[in-house]
Order: C-alpha cells, then sequence, then structure tokens
C-alpha cells in the first residue's frame, strides 16, 4: 500500500524531473535558434555592404565602359566583363543544355538499371566537383592543344560544371509525370522517342527551365575555372582566339589591386553579379518553385 | 476512303535516339575519366623529379636551377582550413536543420529555408571579397587580437601576430559557405524521418528536445554524417575566398603552426602562382600535381558522402543535387 507521503514523494519527483527536462528542452530551443541567427547575419552583412558600397559607384559609364588604366584617376568600367560573363553564359548553355537534359532523359527513361546508377552516382560526384580542377582540365584539353587563352576553353569548363545539374534536374521532373502518360502514349502506337520528346519533355517543361535557371545561376558566378581558361583582359569581345573577361574574374583581379577606387568599383560588380544571381533565384522560385512541395532544387556556390 | 497516316516514329529513329541519350549520359563519365588522364598526363614531369617528395616535401622555389617543388604544406593547409570550418560549420548546421525541420513555425520554415538557400547560392568571389574588406577586420579586433594578448604567448595555437588574414579567417568564412550545404541537406534527412519515429516518442511524454535525440538523430545519422562529408568536400575544393583570405605563404612558412599565421591550400596555391607559371614548365607541373592531388581527396570524400547521402535517401525523392 503507497501511504499518502510516499505518493508526495513521487509527485516531487515528478516535479523535478519534469521542470529539470523541459528546462533542457527551452536550453536547445535557444541554442537552435541562435545557430540560425548566426547564418543569417553573414548574409545580411554581405547584402548590407555590397549594396553601401556598391551602389555609389553604379553608373551608365560603369556599366558599358571598359576599364581604364590601372591607379589612374580615370576608373572606368566594367562593361567587357558583364558582356564576356553573358557570352559565357549563352555559348555553355549551347553544349551543357542539350547533353544536360539529354543525360536526364538517359537517366530517368533508360537509367533503370546497373549503368544507369553508376551515370547517376557519378554524375552527383561530378556536380560536387571543386571547379578549380574542372578549370585545369579545360586548360590542358583546350588551351594546351589550341596555344592560346579563348572564351572556347571558359564555355569548356563551365558547359562541365552545368551539366550534372541540368542532368539531374531533368530526370527529376522527367520522373513526376505519371506513368499513365506514358502508357497512354505506348496505347496509341507512339514510339518511345516521340513520348518522350512530345508528351514526356512537354509536361515537365516548368522543371527542365527551373534546372537550366539553377545552372545557370551556378556558372554565372564561377571565378576558379576562368582563371586558367579566358584568362581576362581589358577590352571587348575581339574573337574566339582571345582571352576575355568575365565578372567574377574581373572583381577578384579589382580586390587584389591596392587602390580605393579598384576596391569601389570590386563591390559595384559585385553588386550587378549579385543582381544577376538573386534574380534568377528568386525567379525561379517565383515562377516555378511554389507549384513544388518544398524546393528539392538547390544552387550552390562555385569555387 | 483517305487512309489515316500514323505519326508515331519510327523504329529506327527511336534506336538512334536511345543511343544518343546513351551518349549523352556517357559523357559525365567520359569527362571524369579524362580528367583523371590529362591531369595525370599534364604533372608526369614533377612526379618523374620528385617522386614522393612531392607529397611530403614542403621547398617551393620555383627559380630556375634551384627548382624543388613539395605540395605537403598545402595538403596541411587544405585539411586545417576544411578540419576548422567543419568544427566550427557542422554543430551550427545540424542546428539549423533541426530548427527547419522540427521547431520553426510553418510561415517561417519556408522564408528561412529560402534564406539558407539564397547563401548557398552567393559566389564564392563575393564571400572573398566581404571576408577581405569586412569581415576581416571584425575578425582581427574582436576576435584574433584579444585572443593573441590573453593566450598567445603560452599557446602556440594562437601566438603570431594577428592580421586579418590568416589561417582563421580563411577557415570561419568556409565555415560560413558550408553551413547552407550542410544545412540543407540535413534538413532534407531529418524531413525524411518517418512522422510515427516522432509521435512514438511524444507519445511517452518525450520533450521536443529528446524526440529529436531519441527519435530522429538515431534514424538520420548516417545521412547526416553524409551530409557532413559533402560539406568537407566543398571545403576542400573552395577556392576564390580562401585565395583572398588566407595570406598565401609559400614553402615551408605556410605549414600551418598557428592560427593567425598565414597559410596555403591546394587550390589557393594553384589560382595564385598559374599566372606566373610557364607553359610545359616544371612549375606548371607542379600545379597540375596539386590539382591532381586535390582531385584525388575531393573525389574519396565526395563518393563516401554520396553514398551515405543516397542511402539514406533512397526512397525519399529529390535526392541529392548539387
Amino acid at each position: 500500500m503507497i501511504t499518502i507521503e510516499q505518493r508526495a514523494e513521487f509527485r516531487k519527483h515528478f516535479r523535478n524531473n519534469i521542470s529539470r527536462r523541459v528546462a533542457t528542452d527551452k536550453i536547445v530551443k535557444g541554442i537552435v535558434f541562435g545557430c540560425v541567427l548566426l547564418a543569417i547575419i553573414p548574409l545580411g552583412s554581405i547584402l548590407f555592404e555590397i549594396i553601401r558600397n556598391g551602389v555609389p559607384v553604379l553608373s551608365i559609364d560603369f556599366l558599358t565602359q571598359p576599364p581604364g588604366a590601372v591607379g589612374s584617376n580615370q576608373p572606368g568600367g566594367i562593361g567587357p566583363a558583364i558582356q564576356g560573363t553573358l557570352m559565357l553564359i549563352g555559348l555553355s548553355s549551347l553544349i551543357g543544355v542539350p547533353v544536360g537534359v539529354l543525360g536526364g532523359i538517359f537517366l530517368s527513361e533508360y537509367g533503370n538499371n546497373k549503368y544507369g546508377q553508376t551515370i547517376r552516382f557519378f554524375n552527383d560526384v561530378l556536380a560536387e566537383f571543386p571547379t578549380i580542377v574542372i578549370g585545369l582540365f579545360a586548360f590542358a584539353v583546350i588551351v594546351l592543344s589550341l596555344g592560346y587563352f579563348s572564351i572556347l576553353a571558359g564555355m569548356f569548363a563551365l558547359s562541365i560544371i552545368m551539366l550534372p545539374i541540368i542532368t539531374r534536374t531533368t530526370e527529376e521532373s522527367l520522373k513526376l509525370v505519371p506513368v499513365s502518360y506514358r502508357e497512354a502514349g505506348y496505347a496509341l502506337g507512339i514510339k518511345r522517342s516521340v513520348i518522350i520528346f512530345r508528351i514526356l519533355l512537354t509536361s515537365a517543361k516548368s522543371g527542365l527551365i527551373t534546372g537550366i535557371m539553377l545552372s545557370v545561376a551556378r556558372i554565372a558566378g564561377e571565378t576558379a575555372p576562368l582563371i586558367f581558361t579566358i584568362l581576362g583582359n581589358e577590352d571587348f569581345f575581339s574573337g574566339f582566339d582571345q582571352p576575355v573577361d568575365a565578372l567574377p574574374l574581373r572583381i577578384y583581379r579589382l580586390a587584389n589591386l591596392p587602390y580605393d577606387s579598384a576596391t569601389a568599383q570590386g563591390w559595384g560588380g559585385a553588386l550587378v553579379l549579385i543582381l544577376i544571381i538573386l534574380s534568377l533565384n528568386i525567379g525561379i522560385r517565383y515562377l516555378f518553385l511554389r507549384k513544388r512541395r518544398g524546393g528539392s532544387f538547390r544552387i550552390t556556390t562555385g569555387g | 476512303m483517305e487512309t489515316v497516316k500514323l505519326k508515331g516514329g519510327s523504329p529506327i529513329f527511336d534506336k538512334i535516339f536511345k543511343i544518343g541519350v546513351t551518349i549523352a549520359g556517357t559523357y559525365v563519365l567520359a569527362i571524369i575519366v579524362l580528367i583523371v588522364i590529362q591531369l595525370t598526363t599534364n604533372s608526369y614531369q614533377i612526379w618523374a623529379q620528385e617522386g614522393v617528395s612531392f607529397l611530403t616535401g614542403s621547398d617551393w622555389n620555383a627559380v630556375e636551377g634551384s627548382e624543388s617543388y613539395g605540395a605537403a604544406p598545402y595538403i596541411a593547409g587544405t585539411f586545417v582550413t576544411a578540419g576548422i570550418a567543419m568544427l566550427i560549420g557542422v554543430p551550427i548546421s545540424i542546428g539549423i536543420a533541426m530548427f527547419l525541420s522540427e521547431l520553426a513555425p510553418k510561415f517561417l520554415r519556408s522564408v528561412l529555408s529560402f534564406v539558407v538557400e539564397l547563401l548557398a547560392a552567393v559566389p564564392s568571389i563575393i564571400y572573398g571579397l566581404w571576408g577581405m574588406f569586412v569581415f576581416r577586420d571584425y575578425i582581427r579586433d574582436w576576435i584574433e587580437t584579444p585572443l593573441n594578448s590573453a593566450l598567445g604567448n603560452n599557446v602556440i595555437l594562437f601566438s603570431g601576430t594577428p592580421f586579418g588574414l590568416d589561417i582563421f579567417t580563411a577557415s570561419v568564412v568556409l565555415a560560413i559557405m558550408i553551413i547552407p550545404t550542410i544545412a540543407s541537406i540535413s534538413r532534407e534527412i531529418m524531413i525524411a524521418v518517418p512522422s510515427s519515429q516522432r509521435e512514438a516518442a511524444f507519445m511517452l511524454g518525450a520533450t521536443k528536445w529528446e524526440v529529436f535525440k531519441m527519435a530522429v538523430i538515431p534514424y538520420s545519422k548516417s545521412g547526416l554524417i553524409g551530409a557532413s562529408i559533402l560539406g568537407l568536400g566543398r571545403a576542400v575544393g573552395e577556392t576564390m575566398a580562401i585565395t583572398l583570405l588566407i595570406g598565401n605563404a609559400t614553402g615551408q612558412s605556410a605549414f600551418p603552426s598557428s592560427l593567425f599565421a598565414p597559410g596555403q591550400t591546394l587550390s589557393s596555391i594553384i589560382a595564385n602562382e598559374f599566372p606566373e607559371a610557364a607553359n610545359g614548365s616544371l612549375h606548371m607541373a607542379a600545379l597540375i600535381g596539386c590539382g591532381l592531388i586535390l582531385f584525388v581527396i575531393a573525389i574519396t570524400i565526395n563518393i563516401v558522402a554520396q553514398f551515405l547521402v543516397s542511402k539514406v535517401l533512397k526512397t525519399h525523392q529529390g535526392a541529392v543535387l548539387a
């Protein structure tokens, strides 16, 4: 028989126990919330500094003129860099998009076997590769064999970086198309290739565009591979056998110059670059990802 | 009566198409194989010249006639910066993932996930610029100088002259850069834990932290380790921010001895010295050799990570995308 005293004792133990556990729970919640704040502070600081330092530099001249002589009173602009970045995006997409989409089709429609699994695995591995290694590779393959730095080498390197992203998003979005669509096609006697082109790619269009935009946002900020491939210069595009400039590369060069005017221009370049990347990101978010549950597509920084 | 022409496609085109997409899929594999071949052949010169001492030596002299190359300090620098970044980044990332998957109210969840993904989208060069002109001053004045004046004479880790461009700054910025990667993958892995696991723990009267500890962690452990290793892989290959922040020492002095001394990583030495190296020179071969070492480290880390993460997310749609 439990006495009243014993019961009171149990109750006391229970209360002590529960209050200790609730306290631990509260402390952990506090720490975890602190972690989130810790991650947001750098983002806030980066955006704040870019706007604070970048906006005063912005002008039509800054966006369209070539850079002035180093250290002179004529700071010039980042026109060639913007042109180079846009050209690089376009040219890399010429290789990256078709090969990536076809690779995605392979993984989704013909990849349900050992070979497909291997490709899928190495595709994921390539997606996480240090981009500087890809830059060295493009240098060895294109620059050394052609004998000059050029936009061609840059486009080759960047296409390798965008490829795995497009392949993976294409595969994921094709897999979201209901099997019944495919079966309906087969029932009509349509060949597999036509089903893929006419039915699957049309239904998976928004996923495909998301993947392409994600990969573009990714390569727009790539710097490391460009050092070995396009080299960078001060002029507008002048041929496929000449070095070209690009926005991230220009920021890197400006950051290394010991002049305040160069640093200010670096911030201006960073503002333009981050505007391009953020608008791509937010655009994707609002155009396409909102329809999905959560966001299974992710973008990451480059080397 | 008119005959109906079927537009179903020809069987020959079907076959060609299948071959075409198979080739496109194989392209990825071919690229990886080609990377190995190209890096090996283009760095052959340095392996022939230095042999194993390229891995173990610490001399780095590009002056013609007395050329000597050893990558050991940079290999050490790579692991030290990545290791410190992991020490700082992993606990914070797991915390963020826990908040996003277990605690946050619904509206905060999507907003914060988006913010974390934006952090991941900021290019490396911008982290470098920010680190060099903004963060460096804060970390030097608020963390490095106090630590150095309090402990610098006794603890070798904090010795040296805090300057702001050193191993510590580079590692902290690296941590900031890998947090979004680890956090968002960890979040996905935690979401993939069946809610019946959580409900069972809640039913026993567990608090949220206890649920996390008893139900979520054991279930997602290997995935969380995989996510962290994926972050490690990214930290190892990171170039631009490190190049701007690490201070770029070469040779013996690049060996990481103090947190507040300049260092060098495999990727930063390549980015820094590449413009000075002539094509076909031993110097260039040495830099490509560094690239090959980096490749081997990165691919090993990545294969382990992909294996762990994909095992956990196998049934979960979306898997891990770069």
